[in-house]
């Protein structure tokens, strides 16, 4: 377990700019608590001080997984988002939902996209 | 005829005789003083002629430098001459001026641990000379060669010497030395120990090890490249939001601007593949001015469409030049005919 290097940490954000944007300082500077996002056998968790401190305790091999898993980093570095993210970006996401879509004005972007409800049950092997 | 050139080649040489001689003696009011050993003559008197030239006293100056010189040469001349592989040289004497220091002051280093022990102890240096009666020992073995125990006990000396002061230097760098652990064979050494010492003969060669050949059933040393260091896990908190919120900035500020420029450029790189395209088929068809005429001014009407449907890209294409410069470039490409690659600046 380590933190991540500038590289790692600069690609990671240019991909959760492009879902939630500016909004991602909040995430990286929370008011009710440090989080921090921590690399784990390339996989990127966001995870509270709290936890961290007691993960911490238990040894690499043993350890599989702590906080919420972001997403990882292929064998190729880049980074891909895992559906485990989404309760944490839905709050500051850029474009409006199937929902919102009845109250927004006209000109506001919004993402369609039928359904991933499959991503849980395809990859639940692989999901920490 | 003949007796007037004569006398007046004469009176002509005599004439530069004394040009010479006057040119050779300066007159000075003050003595300048001659400093031979840097080649440096100094004068003091006051420059009127200077001051009296004006704004542009270039001929004064030049007069002027040319009158010191030739004082230093005369200088010069007088000094004490000798002969080194066919070239007459002067001896010069020794500078009398002070010049300043060229590189500043050495800043004092830190003790050796001799000198700190001695400081302590106040052990003041107490020569002794390194003439004895005679080192042989008195009950010696008369077949030991002492000049060969003499030798090889100075190359100790001198050993423990070196490696003092290259661990002094290392302490007064705070820099470690490479650790030697498993190089001294002693026949007690470990296996890993062997292997590390194998390692670094391997790699002590003018190549760095890289064309050393392996044992038959050798397997190539894993872990051998450069270790990386990572942040410590529990670092500063603070200071780790701090890195990510500057890096979060910097990448929002720089936005916009790339946007730009690439939809500049892929728009221009299209264009350009797009006019060679049509120039190639023109010339194809065979199809020669007027063809080009026209194609001329069908690719007037088309960019400017295509600049229109991109997002943001009709405000870039404006700034990329000023429109009359784009202009005469779409007419040149029309109207002349020139080779393929000279268009963009």
């Amino acid at each position: 377990m380590r933190p991540l290097t500038e590289e790692e940490t600069r690609v990671m954000f240019e991909k959760m700019a492009k879902y939630i944007g500016e909004n991602l300082q909040l995430l990286v500077d929370r008011p009710n608590g440090t989080y921090c996002f921590r690399l784990h056998n390339d996989r990127v968790y966001y995870v509270s001080e709290k936890i961290l401190k007691l993960a911490a305790n238990i040894s690499g091999d043993k350890l599989v997984s702590l906080g919420t898993c972001f997403g990882k980093f292929t064998k190729t570095h880049k980074f891909r988002l895992h559906i485990t993210a989404l309760d944490y970006l839905a709050p500051y996401a850029k474009y409006k939902s199937t929902q919102d879509c009845r109250k927004v004005d006209p000109m506001a972007i919004v993402v369609f996209h039928q359904a991933d409800v499959g991503e849980y049950v395809r990859h639940e092997e692989t999901l920490t | 005829m003949e007796g007037h050139s004569v006398e007046e080649l004469l009176a002509k040489a005599e004439k530069d005789e004394a040009e010479k001689l006057q040119r050779i003696t300066v007159h000075k009011e003050l003595e300048l003083e001659f400093d031979l050993g840097n080649l440096l003559a100094s004068d003091r008197n006051p420059p009127t002629g200077l001051r009296r030239a004006g704004p542009a006293p270039e001929a004064e100056l030049r007069a002027l430098a040319r009158d010191n010189t030739q004082l230093l040469i005369n200088q010069l001349w007088q000094l004490p001459t000798e002969r080194v592989e066919e070239a007459l040289v002067a001896r010069l004497p020794e500078p009398t001026t002070r010049l300043p220091r060229e590189k500043p002051v050495p800043r004092p280093r830190p003790l050796t641990r001799w000198q700190q022990f001695a400081r302590l102890k106040g052990i003041r240096p107490k020569k002794k000379t390194n003439l004895v009666w005679d080192e042989v020992p008195g009950g010696a073995d008369p077949m030991e060669d002492q000049f060969a125990k003499r030798i090889q006990a100075k190359k100790e000396r001198v050993a423990k010497n070196e490696l003092n002061r290259l661990r002094n230097l290392a302490r007064a760098h705070k820099t470690q030395l490479p650790s030697t652990a498993g190089l001294h064979p002693t026949g007690h050494q470990s296996k890993e120990e062997l292997g590390r010492a194998m390692q670094i003969a391997k790699v002590s060669t003018a190549s760095l090890g890289r064309f050393q050949e392996r044992l038959p059933k050798e397997k190539a040393p894993r872990g051998s490249g450069k270790k990386r260091k990572f942040q410590p896990l529990f670092g500063d908190f603070s200071a780790e939001k701090k890195n990510q919120l500057e890096l979060l900035r910097v990448m929002n500020s720089k936005k916009p601007k790339l946007d730009v420029t690439k939809a500049t450029n892929k728009q221009m790189r299209e264009e350009d593949q797009e006019e060679a395209a049509k120039k190639r088929k023109m010339s194809q068809k065979g199809k020669r001015k007027g063809g080009r005429q026209g194609s001329g001014g069908q690719r007037k009407g088309g960019p400017r469409s295509h600049g229109g449907k991109r997002k943001g890209g009709s405000g870039s294409k404006m700034n990329s030049g000023p429109p009359g410069l784009g202009g005469k470039r779409r007419g040149g490409g029309g109207g002349g005919q020139r080779p393929g690659g000279k268009r963009r600046k």
